[in-house]
């Protein structure tokens, strides 16, 4: 039972991470084109100097 | 801790996002231009384009969405459209200016943005919640059962508060309008389900319905996220095809030429309509020469002979040559709003449908709480008065029966159709369209543009004599007049060359002139050639001092028009001919297609009245139009479809619009609708099996938060397979 007590707090601060993260993909505007996003990676215009 | 880490959990996203939404959405209006990109498909059309543009002088960034089709580019008052298409179309793109004004995607955006954050919050927040419910169905005990419920409560009543504000403020918004929604049940449920675990808890109760009552949060929003996703996609598309034609208009004036946007003329302006325009505004051509296509608003293919004094429409388009045009009415006065007009009416006569979905909600929502009040009342007498123990059942009542599998049946069918037509070319505009069109037993076509292509084609060149067809060939090649187009393609198809002309020139409004070996050459008008007028379409030619030769033209049908008229014989539904047409026009395209009903020379006005006395007998029509002077009846029918190279107040009037030219696929949406229709049935009949087999359980008391949580899992994931059955 002592381990609730980790993993609790730890269950918690994962589920939040990956909503933090979901909010910062949605602000990012990463859910407007994902048809174009898909294609972009196959591209090779920024593998060198990444664009910022 | 948890509590300090929930909230601003669901508070942020509300207050946070608001802003940056805004700052992006006015970075987008700074982008100015948006270019229409039908052809881009790849990663290289992506880095073409966006190098491309950026290499103009003046372009700040190019930004291309493939999802869309769309590039924007933020540039520099100076940079042209004009510019940056020529760019475009030099590498092999062709592109399309956009009316920024008329594509309202920021709206669009911010609202899909704000359900996807709302049903994310609450697919994260179910995560946990099972995670810590798994440990109580599986055994946990007294203080750590309620610790679990506590730590539930605490993610899962700010998770309501934030994701369930789309279905509490409609439910609120019906209950004020007086009536029972969807909304109500589904309210009501995450309400009482969540007041009543919080009191559980509060009690060191067994039973506490944090999972159910997020979970079915999480559902809901997921059909209303698809069903508003496959309406903003269709809507944006239409929004395109209306934004394709910007409006603007040359106006002369003693300083020179201005263009201007249409809404700006007034009567008595001077305007230049250049050929192939269209006319901005009603007016009289007050110089040149030409030939006006008014098969648009009347459905007549002749052109006719413009000349200082004709009056024009507005809508009509100018062939030949340029004029100039006094405005004798823009605006609210034109004929084309008039014919708005014709539409508004029409729109107010036709009877509203109620979709499938509303109809089943509206038995739904008072069965649903009759139920449950029967069994809070039920569960109070039998218990001798134990209160919580009827709150209780009633709320696993409302959870087990909230119409989560309902919510999703129609978003899921509908986005699974709608899909799998737009990949055929049709864009369905309006949600209740396929269930409309499934409907179906009469169709009513118009006939020029619609089951025709439009474009004259020349007929009997075999019987001509070939060495003149060169001299033909010659001077065709030199207009850009749709039967001269026409003749000269015609003619290249069989093998002819151009013979050599000398002198060769246009003389607006009657034809082409040319010499050759001494003698002059014509071809156009009748008169101006010098032959006998032919009571058909028809373009004259002749070398001076011989007689006349005459090409005749008939209008090729569009393709698949034959076969969509076959199939919907063969499915036994009635096929309806109206144009504006003449009779003889008429009766031989009827004949050809072996469409026995016909009738010609009909007015906008009486199209629409056709329509709605078939609908006054009882018959659902279709109506397949693409004419000023089909919207009105495109509004009348029970369901409309317009082809995509219509007017755009027809696109606008119809409720699906086709994207290519060929007709076939409106066959296959009438077989895809049906499919639908019976899709939606299905998943209506399951959802109503499953709440037969699971509201005995809720209302013998016998339910448990393991039992919810499976039943409405398990009932929304087989709905939504089902939908995804379509084929």
């Amino acid at each position: 039972m002592d381990s609730l007590v980790i993993l609790i707090p730890v269950s918690l601060i994962l589920g939040l991470t990956g909503l933090g993260f979901f909010v910062w993909t949605l602000r990012n505007r990463q859910y407007d084109d994902p048809k174009g996003d898909a294609e972009r990676i196959l591209s090779t215009e920024w593998d060198e100097r990444p664009k910022r | 801790m948890s509590a300090v880490l929930s909230a601003p959990a669901s508070a942020c996203p509300a207050c946070v996002a608001a802003p940056a939404a805004e700052a992006l959405a006015a970075r987008g209006q700074e982008a100015g231009l948006v270019l229409s990109l039908p052809t881009a498909h790849c990663a290289a059309c992506i880095v073409d384009v966006e190098r491309t543009l950026a290499e103009v002088p003046g372009v700040h960034s190019a930004r291309v969405n493939l999802t869309l089709r769309r590039v924007s580019v933020a540039a520099d008052p100076s940079v042209r459209p004009a510019e940056l298409i020529e760019r475009l179309a030099g590498i092999g793109y062709p592109a399309h200016e956009l009316d920024p004004g008329l594509l309202s995607t920021t709206e669009t955006d911010r609202i899909s943005r704000e359900l996807l954050m709302r049903l994310g919050v609450a697919g994260f927040a179910m995560m946990n919640i099972m995670l810590l419910s798994v440990a109580v169905w599986s055994g946990a005990e007294d203080a750590t059962r309620d610790l679990f419920h506590w730590i539930s409560a605490m993610i899962a009543l700010p998770t309501l508060a934030f994701a369930g504000q789309p279905f509490f403020t409609s439910a609120w918004s019906s209950i004020r309008a007086g009536r029972l929604g969807m909304d109500v049940p589904i309210s009501l449920g995450l309400i009482l389900a969540s007041s009543i675990s919080l009191y559980e808890t509060m009690m060191h109760g067994h039973h506490a319905y944090f999972d159910a009552a997020v979970s079915l949060c999480f559902f809901l929003l997921a059909g209303r996220y698809l069903d508003y996703r496959s309406r903003a996609a269709a809507r944006s598309a239409a929004e395109e095809l209306a934004a394709l034609e910007v409006p603007r208009a040359i106006r002369v004036t003693p300083g020179g030429e201005e263009t201007v946007p249409v809404a700006a003329l007034a009567a008595g302006d001077l305007i230049l309509v250049r050929p192939g325009g269209r006319m901005p505004a009603d007016g009289v051509i007050v110089e040149g020469m030409s030939e006006i296509d008014r098969s648009l608003l009347t459905g007549e293919t002749v052109p006719v002979a413009g000349a200082p004094g004709t009056a024009v429409s507005a809508g009509e388009v100018n062939l030949t040559g340029p004029l100039t045009v006094r405005v004798t009415a823009a605006g609210r006065d034109s004929s084309l709003h008039r014919m708005a007009d014709l539409v508004a009416a029409a729109e107010s006569a036709r009877t509203r449908y109620t979709s499938l979905a509303d109809r089943v909600a509206r038995l739904y929502s008072p069965v649903v709480h009759l139920l449950a009040l029967a069994s809070f009342a039920g569960w109070m007498w039998a218990s001798g008065g134990d209160l919580r123990l009827a709150v209780n059942i009633a709320a696993a009542v409302l959870i087990i029966t909230c119409p989560c599998a309902l919510a999703l049946a129609v978003p899921a069918v509908v986005t699974s159709a709608s899909g799998r037509l737009f990949r055929m070319g049709l864009l369905v505009k309006d949600g209740t369209a396929l269930e409309r069109l499934a409907e179906v037993d009469t169709v009513v076509f118009d006939k020029t543009g619609t089951l025709t292509a439009g474009m004259p084609e020349p007929v009997g060149l075999d019987d001509m004599p070939r060495a003149d067809l060169g001299l033909v060939l010659a001077l065709a090649s030199a207009s850009a007049h749709p039967l001269a187009a026409a003749l000269a393609r015609a003619l290249r198809d069989r093998g002819l060359r151009p013979a050599a002309v000398e002198a060769i020139r246009e003389v607006p409004g009657h034809g082409i002139e040319a010499r050759a070996g001494g003698r002059t050459l014509r071809l156009g008008r009748a008169e101006w050639v010098g032959a006998a007028p032919a009571d058909r379409l028809a373009t004259h030619f002749a070398v001076e001092g011989r007689p006349a030769l005459t090409f005749l033209f008939a209008d090729r049908l569009r393709p698949g028009a034959a076969e969509l008229v076959a199939a919907l014989r063969r499915d036994g539904r009635r096929v309806i001919l109206m144009s504006g047409d003449g009779a003889a026009a008429v009766a031989a395209l009827a004949g050809a297609l072996g469409i026995a009903e016909w009738k010609a020379g009909m007015l906008p006005g009486d199209k629409a009245r056709e329509v709605q006395a078939l609908t006054g007998a009882g018959h659902r029509v279709l109506m397949v139009g693409d004419g000023l002077n089909d919207t009105a009846a495109l509004r009348a029918a029970h369901v409309s479809i317009s082809p995509g190279s219509a007017l755009d107040a027809a696109r606008v009037a119809s409720d699906i619009v086709l994207l290519g030219t060929d007709l076939g696929p409106v066959a296959d949406a009438l077989r895809i609708a049906g499919q639908a229709r019976t899709r939606i049935k299905e998943n209506f009949a399951l959802s109503l099996g499953y709440n037969l087999l699971a509201v005995p359980i809720a209302i013998l008391g016998l339910a448990t938060p393991l039992i919810a949580a499976l039943a409405m899992s398990s009932s929304s994931i087989i709905v939504s397979l089902n939908a995804l059955r379509l084929r």
